[in-house]
């Protein structure tokens, strides 16, 4: 294995040690059907970071990813997984990460166990410590006692919690998952993220991408935003909105707002109208409050936040 | 990148045993009606015809048509079970249930699964073969021990079927598309490769024809060593065999490729 590599490769330094960057991606493009998905990403994730991508549905998010994990061919720029050449260092990368993927993959062909257990064997896994393993994964993610169950007869949240265990099996240095609480409810998704920042203390470098907002300040230390296969905004999540956006938001319905905020408006506010909702965005919410109010309305305030950067910066219309 | 033949020709890794062993135990499971499915049409086809036509037909090639017809079928057998498996049982771990792509999160790439599936396929085509080599001795149809030089030709031969199989279903969008292959190679090769009668039966072209295609090619190293005699000749046969399937592998490969790593 590995024998393969090194030939031909340039420009990509081969320096010994660990790598201060998991993850390295330089102008990364994928074109389909003429349609540049992802054209032009620069990213750098650090050694032991959570880092979120987010974007609206077609951003080009599971295409970045899929590059990065030598699953799709690269159409142009260079990949770096902790220090390796992609896709030449594919088989020793993979062996060195943990996969979420965006839809299940689990096979249905065996029980809980048997996947757990097949699967440790595609990495070359056997034998009585990866059984402790198995059965300590199994019991993180509270499958104990369905071991011997058929993938199809478990829940979506159990079968994404298998999912989690799968990818942990080989002990991964970075674990990278593809909108993994997509479909789950609050409690399936507060377990996945308990989790998750377990993962974080003991050091896991994490790849998450998501379109749950709140997701992503909760856990993430720094978060892209990608829309048509660029990024648009790289930081961290409070840094993002204090740059991004007014620091307030106030929100008003029915059927006088809108006229009752374009009077009302200060000249550095911004307003949105979503359906039959406005929302302002400013950094003076008293005033406005005040004045709202006194011509009968029911203003409520509240702190902008990540969702809102999210709208602003991707645009407020419906995506498929 | 830099070497051109790098990039489509396959490059397997012993890792694709654990693919094979996969598919291995999930069989396990399966045990009985597989068995039954797969191996109880030959022996079907082996006592109907074998006792049905062996009255009327007598001997052939100075042996008992029961016996001619037991070392044909176990070589058609080999190509329907590696066929079978390359097509269906491959097209639904590759298409339905994702199971490629589950193994493409590991240190596993495309050719070590292209390749397990093309060895399991042969392994299949094997097993078959061997329970038939049993029924047979049983009945009394294989005396020498020759028969058990078969074996390795028929695994071989089996890969080749396998391979070319996994080739449609890298091509397939639906199971239907199978047909095609079945109703267009697999059917045309077992009736005119001398499975049931012998080749020289037929008319010059259909045996050139015939000639052309792996399966007659099978029947004749495997028929002699089955009824206790040495083949008057192997290699030209052989290359026709492995030339199919490192063909079928090579292609096979590029084209599942192409369609799941886009
Ligand atoms: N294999 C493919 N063939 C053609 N188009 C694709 C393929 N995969 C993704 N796309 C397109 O690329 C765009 C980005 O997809 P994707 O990366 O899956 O977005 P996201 O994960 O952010 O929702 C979408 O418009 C999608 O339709
Ligand atoms: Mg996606």
């Amino acid at each position: 294995m590995g024998k393969a590599r090194g030939k031909g490769m340039v420009g990509i330094s081969q320096t010994p040690g660990p790598p201060l960057s998991a993850i390295r991606i330089q102008q990364l493009c994928k074109t389909y059907d003429g349609v540049a998905v992802v054209d032009g990403v620069d990213l750098e994730i650090a050694s032991g970071e959570f880092f979120g991508l987010l974007g609206p549905n077609g951003a080009g998010k599971t295409t970045t990813l899929r590059m990065l994990l030598g699953m799709t061919p690269i159409d142009g720029g260079h990949v770096e997984v902790l220090g390796l050449p992609m896709p030449e260092g594919e088989r020793e990368v993979r062996k060195r990460l943990g996969i979420v993927p965006q839809f299940d993959t689990l096979d249905p062909d065996f029980t809980v166990i048997e996947n757990m257990r097949t699967y440790a064997a595609y990495f070359g896994l056997a034998g009585a410590t990866v059984q402790a393993r198995i059965d300590h994964l199994l019991g993180q993610v509270n499958l104990n006692d369905k071991r011997g169950a058929r993938i199809n007869a478990l829940s979506g949240g159990m079968k994404r919690r298998l999912t989690l265990a799968r990818a942990l099996i080989n002990e991964p240095e970075v674990v990278v998952l593809d909108e993994p609480t997509t479909g789950l409810d609050p409690q399936a998704r507060h377990h996945l993220w308990r989790q998750l920042r377990q993962l974080r203390a003991s050091g896991v470098t994490l790849v998450l991408t998501t379109h749950y907002m709140e997701e992503a300040q909760e856990l993430c230390d720094r978060i892209a935003i990608i829309d048509h296969g660029r990024i648009i905004a790289c930081d961290r999540p409070g840094r993002l909105i204090a740059e991004h956006i007014e620091p307030w938001v106030l929100t008003v319905g029915g059927p006088e707002a809108g006229t009752a905020i374009e009077q009302e408006i200060g000249h550095r506010d911004r307003a949105h109208q979503v359906a039959d909702t406005w929302l302002v965005y400013t950094a003076e919410p008293d005033r406005l409050r005040e004045r709202l109010r006194a011509r009968g309305l029911e203003p409520t305030l509240r702190e902008a936040d990540l969702e809102d950067v999210f709208l602003k910066l991707t645009g407020h219309e419906l995506r498929d | 990148m830099s070497d051109p033949t790098s990039t489509w020709l396959p490059r397997p890794s012993l890792r694709f045993v654990a693919v094979w062993r996969r598919n291995l135990l999930v069989w396990r499971k399966l045990l009985v009606p597989s068995m039954l499915g797969n191996f109880g049409e030959p022996i079907l086809y082996l006592l109907a015809f074998g006792y049905g036509f062996g009255r009327l037909v007598g001997d052939l090639d100075g042996m008992s048509y029961m016996v001619f017809i037991a070392s044909g079928i176990i070589c058609s057998s080999a190509m329907f079970t590696a066929s079978f498996e390359g097509m269906y049982s491959a097209y639904t771990r590759m298409a339905e249930q994702n199971t490629w792509l589950g193994m493409l999160a590991t240190p596993l790439t495309l050719d070590d699964i292209v390749f397990a599936e093309a060895i399991w396929a042969a392994s299949k085509g094997l097993i078959s073969a061997i329970t038939i080599l049993v029924v047979a001795s049983v009945l009394g149809l294989v005396s020498d021990a020759r028969a058990l030089l078969a074996l390795p030709v028929i695994f071989l031969a089996a890969f080749t079927f396998g391979a070319l199989a996994l080739v449609i279903t890298a091509l397939a969008r639906s199971y239907d598309f199978f047909l095609y292959y079945f109703t267009l190679a697999v059917t045309p090769m077992l009736l005119l490769s001398g499975v049931f009668f012998p080749l020289q039966e037929l008319p010059d072209w259909v045996q050139t024809l015939a000639l052309a295609l792996p399966l007659a090619h099978v029947v004749e190293i495997v028929r002699p060593l089955m009824t206790g005699s040495w083949p008057t000749s192997i290699w030209p046969h052989l290359v026709v065999i492995v030339g199919y399937g490192a063909a079928a592998i090579i292609l096979a490969t590029a084209l599942i490729r192409r369609r799941l790593l886009r």
